[in-house]
């Protein structure tokens, strides 16, 4: 079985992203960036599978500018065999990346593929269900368990009022919740030998595929600041305080 | 110009997150219709029909509609979708899995999460947990939205007077079968729907010491959640969940207990109308967005405002 594990450069899940002063755009200017949390764990998915013998390769994939190389050799680190670079110096959108995914998925043919539910910078939760959509593929999102067997992949998603389990027909997108697995640290001579797989780049425009946005961006401000609160000192108060105050208890 | 609105409901009751995005609608179109799309699902087309602004009510029953799989979903809205000008649903977890499903078979960008509408084509959406907040323009003549019902009141449910249209659309993809569901049995208000959220975090401890949150839940007639980091540590479900990866949550009170306030967890609640914090540790970083902030230890403060209110 061959899974294709598309995956994002994000800004680390640890830095405060403030807007430009002038909010026309978020500051990224020396931010340290990583690969995005939920695409660490697809990747981890997709080598535990082959660990298990259930895979038998793994090809990580982005769409972006060329320094995204570098989330793809930390894929390639953590057990993916090859990689491929889709370059393009403009910031793809949803929909484009799922265009551009679709004609690498027709060309490679995987039976699985396995993605974050969502990338941490624009929190759109969109381009599993849309790559999906464009191949006519089954999809179980937000996944917490994933089994293999016979052709199907039966997975345990996260939903609002706990579990489901649903069963779809390979070939399948799936994408990762936060408890799918927890990622392992890549090993040095993994990182080592990172180095000499195979990276494939090409140019988006070879693809001939749209990635004009569709959306775009006015400003960016920063969120409401809400007013400085006090502090109490004792239950007492706090009770006081919320039935005589706020009112928000009787 | 007219909006559909994606109703969510569990095919006996019509959830309130509907009533949010219904509310969102009515900042776009001047006229909103309502799809029920389930299986035995009767009960709630009549109550969709009452909600206040919706002039008509679209109802599809089929079983393959039942479980809401996105594969059946999509395709259902996908063709009902010639005469609307934006089609709009909850970001619930049924929200998020099929829209943009729907929006790629359109061949149009969707707008995820929107927490208020500047125009026709200009919303607010939060990026980066909420730490920045994007105003963005659609290009597309068709608008897909999700809505973050947390940002808009709900419209009345019994004001409304709309025709129920039953459509007969078969949507049966058959790429994806429906095995189970385990969802939490409480007594409690869903988080996303509660006055007043009680929530512990890695303070806590351990899963029992939740039981100290119980009482004061049960005074109060509040959900009970928690942080990501007492979710990782096993104390609680995943669904108990508060923040950028759970639950998005604006109760009129939001008591945080033992939790440090990581961005994450700020970006699920920091909408809330009033915020308690306690927590034993002074500088953590909570205390800067509660109103009223207490710096004690969880395990004697638990009880005691147990017995206080």
């Amino acid at each position: 079985m061959k899974i294709l594990v598309p995956i994002k450069r994000v800004v680390d899940y640890n830095v405060k992203v403030r807007p430009k002063a002038d909010e026309s755009d978020v500051d990224l200017n020396n931010v340290k960036m990583a690969i995005n949390p939920f695409c660490e764990i697809a990747v981890e998915e997709a080598v535990r599978l082959k660990e298990a013998g259930s895979a038998d390769e793994i090809i990580a994939i982005t769409v972006g500018e060329s320094v995204a190389q570098e989330q793809l050799r930390t894929a390639l680190a953590l057990g993916a065999d090859k990689a491929i670079l889709i370059e393009t110096d403009q910031e793809p959108q949803p929909l484009g990346i799922s265009k551009a995914l679709k004609s690498i998925v027709e060309r490679e043919n995987p039976d699985l593929i396995i993605m974050g539910k969502q990338a941490i910078d624009g929190d759109n939760n969109q381009t599993g269900q849309m790559l999906a959509a464009l191949l006519g593929y089954p999809q179980a999102t937000f996944a917490s368990e994933l089994k293999v067997s016979d052709g199907k992949a039966e997975v345990t998603r996260e939903v609002d009022g706990g579990l489901q389990t649903i069963s779809i027909n390979l070939p399948a997108i799936v994408t990762s919740d936060l408890r799918l697995n927890e990622p392992r640290y890549a090993s040095l001579p993994n990182i080592m030998k990172a180095k000499q797989k195979p990276l494939e780049t090409i140019s988006s425009d070879e693809l001939g595929i749209d990635l004009n946005p569709r959306i775009s961006t006015v400003k960016v401000s920063p969120p409401p600041e809400r007013e400085a609160g006090i502090i109490v000192e004792s239950i007492d108060q706090l009770v006081d305080k919320l039935k005589n105050e706020a009112k928000v208890i009787s | 110009m007219t909006a559909l609105v994606i109703s969510e409901h569990d095919n006996s009751e019509l959830k309130g997150a509907t009533l949010n995005t219904v509310s969102a609608a009515q900042k776009l179109d001047d006229e909103i219709h309502l799809l029920v799309a389930g299986s035995n699902c009767n009960s709630v087309a009549e109550s969709a029909a009452t909600i206040e602004g919706v002039s008509k009510v679209l109802y599809v029953d089929s079983p393959e509609y039942e479980n809401f799989l996105a594969e059946n979903i999509s395709l259902l809205i996908k063709n009902i979708s010639n005469d609307y000008s934006s089609i709009l649903a909850p970001a619930t977890t049924n929200g998020k899995n099929f829209m943009p499903r729907v929006a790629a078979l359109l061949d149009v960008a969707q707008i995820s999460d929107i927490s208020a509408v500047e125009s026709k084509d200009t919303f607010q959406r939060p990026i980066y947990a909420g730490n920045c907040i994007a105003t963005v323009k659609s290009a597309d003549e068709v608008k897909v939205i999700t809505v973050r019902t947390t940002a808009f009141d709900p419209v009345s449910s019994e004001s409304g007077s709309a025709e129920i249209l039953k459509l007969e659309e078969v949507n049966d993809a058959g790429i994806s079968q429906f095995i189970k569901d385990e969802l939490a049995e409480s007594d409690r208000p869903e988080l996303t729907a509660a006055d007043v959220i009680i929530s512990g975090g890695r303070g806590m401890q351990n899963g029992e010491n939740f039981n100290l949150l119980e009482g004061i839940a049960d005074k109060l007639g509040a959900a009970i959640g928690a942080s990501r980091a007492a979710v990782d540590s096993g104390f609680v479900p995943n669904d108990y969940q508060v923040g950028q990866t759970g639950k998005i949550v604006a109760p009129n009170l939001y008591i945080a207990v033992g939790i440090s306030g990581a961005i994450q967890h700020l970006a699920g609640m920091k909408d809330s109308k009033v915020i308690v914090a306690i927590n034993k540790d002074e500088d953590a970083p909570i205390f800067q967005v509660a109103d009223y902030g207490l710096v004690a230890d969880l395990f004697t403060a638990l009880p005691e405002m147990e017995s206080k209110i």
